[in-house]
């Protein structure tokens, strides 16, 4: 038992481990000082956030340190069962749950509240990672991938009913481990034209056109129309310079774009209309610029930039930060952490801390690629992908290129079931990375 | 596709994962480093800066004795968002407001902002502000600000020291010093010497919270308020209060004059007002009553009033003439008054019997000579040439000019020449004989009663004059620059001695028309003047300097309505003047005819 107990300690990642460790203590920083104003540090008060901040870290390292101390065997096993209990909890929440800022997505347990859905992600990592490590399990076949799909839409959508957008956009992360495990890299691409798509669809959505026989309308249709005639003409001219035999073949692609494209921005518009709500839409709109008729839509997002501008590059210093300590900042400690290191910390610190993601990041994948368990691999590019969406989301959010959606900076945000939730996530990685020498599965 | 193809993937997905973070890292720089546009807007955001208001510089008479000083007043504001369940209906009675007036009132502030604090009561004085200020304690989100205002002490001059009030919208726009709420000098000595008077303001830095309220003093950034400059002025506090006396009651102006430097001892516009009933919370009925009132209080007549000078012209007129060599001191004029009316028994006159009967034939005969001078065998075009040359000679008295003296707002006249009476006549169809009546200062002359007290200091002087200003020293710097810029008149001081004797005998003749301003022991030269008005009183108007030799002070004095020059204006020089001289009134039944006398 303890030659086997040092063996583990010996083989695991401290590079991932002590990157961890900074951005916690990076993160408990931020949180005291958003939390307090220029005077109190709340460093020993206990009910305080900087305090229970702490008092999560000091749970998550006990918890890391237990699961570094469980067989990688019993992640692996259990998978399943986990996953049906991040489902029964995400049916349960939408039940029994207690609505916060408009979402039924936590558990309230009197003082304490819990939020399954900051589970969900590193179970969804699990079951993917047990299912497509099956040797049975061939990505060619459409089964396994509607099966992949399932996996992960099925905690989505769950979650998408709270609802809770922020989150189910993480698990669209979970399309770069399908695409590590084979997924056509068209995908990506169809992703990156549909963004494309959505964000002229959203602009143009926005003007304001004066038709013959319809009067003013929406500058969209002029898109759509143009859309197909210059799409047609394009698609024209490429198969008659292309080779006779390939014609056909790019006649079907081209016309199955055009239509795609169509469907996507006509859903969207319709989306944009009829099911987001005019605040929803304010949001989205003040992302592009587009002039808003409500001047507290872009309050959040003002004050967001105003904060990290005033950094200027090395910062006000901890503590030192006015807009921090006095609350210009919305949700400063939790989704809009990243303002406060902005401001206190300044071009130096922020940027330092997105550096320290990316370095995460990538040392996931270096990990996930030196596997010769296709279960650790996978699971690892879930987390990975899951660190990626984070960072994506949030920090853009912050600094205005991504709408206002809350969702947490991992090891920063306060908030103990984040935390418990990354530390499980990055735990189980550094455990089954540490036994990679052991066993082939 | 093969394992090592997915692996390629790996590169793939990490790449995409440093594009991102260095879109992030360029939108940081772009954000921290190289726009200051957020930075900026954070500034505005959190933080306040509180105005340290500079303790306004006093103004001093001649003698060093305070005319106005500072006192505090007291603001009362509300912060809506703290005034909840404030009873309305007693703070109303409390303040002596009505209950719609104080309604409209507080709508506006709670419209303008929930959390800063806006003025619902301005000015309130210190009894005021005593007697309410216990029970303002009962009415939450109400808070007192004290803030300092100009106190007359001496009670006098209001016309010449001006209004200090809150700024317009143009002075804001037209300086940058000022912002909403803050008071200057907007009219008189105190819109003249503003800059110097309002010091230089202290700043006290505060960080504020999301809701506007105070939560630290950055204390390195403070800087201290400097308190503005002192001036003092050449005003002769105890003779304005005592000319303002005289003139109670009555329309007219008294301006009085050191004839050797040009200071301006006492100015004088009647009806005047308490300068210190324009500040307070009854500051707009005030202004109200005396802008409505038909004596208009508020116009400056004795910088803006302009009146045909009269009879106190002749003398510029025989000055000019004896420079001119047309006369000379023994020259005598046949009084033929088929030309032009005369009064009094007398048949031909010297220069200085002229002045003293006030001769009109005389000085019909005086102008004519000045002014055709055969310059044109054309006589009507002789008569243009020598008016021409005429009102450049009447120009170097100070006539036609505001007399600079750092008083812009005072009024110039007008001096007429040939291009004014070709737009009323035509050119070259008018003569001399069409404008003679200017000879005796009637016709289309217009003066003022500064000019004409600049008039008598010319006189006093013998040949020059000092520009009358109302400022001795700033702060201890002496006298503005330019502030007292001499004039030499371009004529022999000789030539002045016939009129000095003339006006002697003005006031010591037994017959002469100034004797009511004879007094004992003091040398007084005057000039009385009694300016004609269609259906109503003579303006009664006198001149004069003292004592003859060494003058120490000359003056002009109108009455509106009043009658002839001797009665009133006469009596009430003599009284300044003796008044200034020598501290004492000896004549106490000339005084009370004055005061006695209402309009």
């Amino acid at each position: 038992m303890t030659q086997r107990k040092s063996s583990i300690y010996k083989n695991i990642d401290w590079s991932l481990v002590i990157l961890v460790g900074v951005l916690m203590f990076f993160g408990l920083l931020n949180v005291i000082s958003a939390a307090s104003n220029l005077e109190i540090i709340e460093w020993f008060d206990w009910s305080g956030k900087g305090g229970k901040q702490l008092m999560w870290i000091l749970i998550c390292s006990v918890l890391g340190f237990l699961i570094l101390n469980i067989e990688s065997e019993f992640f692996i096993r259990t998978s399943v069962i986990q996953y049906i209990l991040t489902l029964i909890l995400l049916v349960a929440v939408l039940i029994i749950g207690k609505k916060i800022g408009g979402a039924r997505s936590w558990f309230d347990f009197g003082g304490m509240s819990l939020q399954p859905s900051e589970f969900a992600k590193p179970t969804t990592a699990l079951i993917l990672a047990w299912y497509l490590s099956h040797d049975s399990t061939k990505w060619r076949s459409i089964k396994v991938r509607f099966i992949s799909f399932f996996l992960v839409a099925i905690p989505a959508g769950l979650i998408l009913l709270q609802p809770d957008a922020g989150t189910v956009l993480i698990f669209a992360g979970f399309v770069f481990v399908l695409y590590r495990e084979g997924l056509s890299g068209n995908v990506l691409i169809i992703g990156f034209v549909s963004l494309l798509i959505a964000i002229a669809t959203i602009l143009i959505g926005a003007t304001n056109v004066h038709y013959p026989f319809f009067g003013i309308e929406s500058g969209i249709g002029v898109f759509w129309i143009s859309w197909v005639i210059i799409g047609s003409g394009v698609v024209f001219l490429v198969k008659d310079l292309t080779v006779p035999r390939k014609r056909k073949r790019v006649t079907r692609w081209g016309i199955t774009t055009i239509i795609a494209g169509l469907i996507i921005s006509m859903g969207l518009h319709l989306g944009m209309e009829k099911v987001l709500k005019s605040h929803q839409r304010d949001r989205i709109h003040v992302l592009f610029g587009i002039d808003v008729n409500n001047p507290d839509a872009d309050y959040n997002i003002r004050h967001a930039k105003a904060a990290i501008g005033s950094g200027g590059f090395s910062g006000k210093g901890w503590m030192h930060g006015p807009m921090t300590a006095y609350s210009f900042v919305p949700e400063q400690e939790t989704d809009f952490i990243f303002c406060t290191i902005g401001e206190e910390w300044g071009f130096v610190g922020s940027a330092t801390i997105i550096l320290l993601f990316t370095f995460l990041i990538l040392r996931i994948i270096v990990i996930a690629e030196r596997q010769r368990s296709n279960f650790t691999r996978i699971y690892a590019y879930g987390v990975a992908s899951i660190f990626f969406m984070h960072l994506l989301v949030n920090v853009g959010m912050v600094l205005g290129l991504a709408p206002v959606i809350g969702i947490p900076l991992p090891f920063f945000s306060y908030g103990g079931s984040s935390l418990i939730g990354f530390t499980f996530l990055i735990a189980v990685l550094i455990r089954l990375d540490g036994e990679r020498f052991r066993i082939l599965r | 596709m093969n394992r090592s193809g997915l692996k390629n993937r790996s590169v793939v997905f990490g790449l995409i994962v440093v594009m991102i973070a260095l879109v992030f890292i360029a939108r940081l720089a772009h954000i921290q480093l190289i726009s200051s546009e957020w930075s900026n807007y954070a500034g505005r955001l959190t933080e306040e800066r509180e105005s340290l208001d500079p303790m306004r510089g006093k103004f001093l008479d001649r003698n060093g004795e305070l005319v106005v000083s500072n006192i505090a007043s007291y603001d009362l504001l509300i912060t809506p968002r703290k005034a909840k369940g404030l009873d309305t209906v007693a703070l109303g009675g409390l303040l002596g407001l009505e209950y719609q007036e104080l309604k409209r009132r507080l709508d506006k502030a709670a419209a303008y902002s929930r959390y800063v604090p806006s003025i619902i009561v301005k000015q309130l004085n210190a009894r005021e502000f005593a007697m309410i200020s216990k029970q303002l304690m009962n009415f939450p989100g109400i808070k007192s600000k004290t803030r300092s205002v100009r106190s007359n002490v001496a009670r006098v001059a209001g016309h010449l020291l001006g209004e200090y009030r809150e700024v317009d919208r143009d002075d804001i726009n037209g300086d940058m010093f000022y912002q909403l709420g803050d008071y200057k000098g907007k009219s008189g000595l105190e819109a003249s010497f503003e800059k110097s008077l309002r010091g230089t303001p202290g700043a006290r830095y505060h960080i504020v919270d999301v809701r506007n309220n105070v939560q630290e003093t950055l204390l390195e950034l403070d800087t201290m308020p400097i308190p503005g400059k002192d001036v003092t002025l050449t005003i002769d506090v105890e003779i304005q209060a005592y000319a303002e006396k005289l003139l109670r009651g009555k329309r007219g102006s008294v301006v009085a004059i050191e004839p050797e430097t040009g200071e301006i001892i006492a100015i004088v516009s009647s009806p005047f007002y308490d300068g210190n009933s324009l500040t307070g919370t009854r500051r707009g009925i005030v202004y109200d009553s005396l802008n409505t009132h038909p004596w208009k209080p508020l116009y400056n007549r004795a910088l803006r009033g302009t009146y045909r000078p009269g009879s106190i012209f002749k003398m510029v007129q025989g000055i000019i003439a004896l420079d001119e060599g047309v006369i000379s001191t023994n020259t005598i004029i046949e009084c033929n008054r088929s030309i032009i009316g005369c009064h009094g028994p007398h048949t031909a006159d010297d220069l200085t019997n002229a002045i003293t009967h006030s001769c009109n034939p005389y000085f019909y005969e005086v102008m004519r000579r000045v002014v055709l001078r055969g310059r044109d065998t054309n006589t009507l075009k002789d008569a243009s040439l020598g008016l021409t040359y005429w009102n450049e000679r009447v120009k170097e008295f100070g006539f036609g000019t505001n007399l600079g003296g750092h008083i812009p707002w005072a009024r110039a006249g007008s001096i007429p020449n040939s291009s004014l009476y070709d737009n009323i006549y035509g050119k070259n169809h008018w003569g001399y004989k069409t404008i003679y009546s200017i000879s005796i200062g009637e016709g289309e002359l217009l003066t003022t009663p500064l000019q004409m007290a600049n008039l008598a200091a010319i006189i006093a002087n013998r040949g020059y004059f000092r520009e009358p200003h109302p400022v001795r020293d700033i702060g201890g710097q002496g006298k503005p620059l330019g502030i007292d810029s001499i004039h030499n008149i371009n004529i022999l001081s000789k030539y002045f001695e016939p009129v000095v004797d003339a006006m002697q005998k003005v006031i010591e003749d037994p017959n002469g028309t100034g004797n009511r301003a004879k007094i004992d022991g003091i040398t007084i030269c005057g000039k009385t003047g009694t300016v004609q008005n269609k259906d109503k009183e003579d303006h009664s108007v006198f001149m004069a300097f003292a004592p003859r030799d060494n003058p120490k002070i000359a003056l002009s004095v109108y009455v509106e309505y009043a009658g002839s020059g001797g009665e009133w204006a006469a009596p009430i020089a003599s009284l300044i003047v003796e008044k200034y001289l020598t501290d004492t009134i000896s004549n106490t039944r000339r005084e009370e005819r004055i005061l006695n006398f209402q309009q």
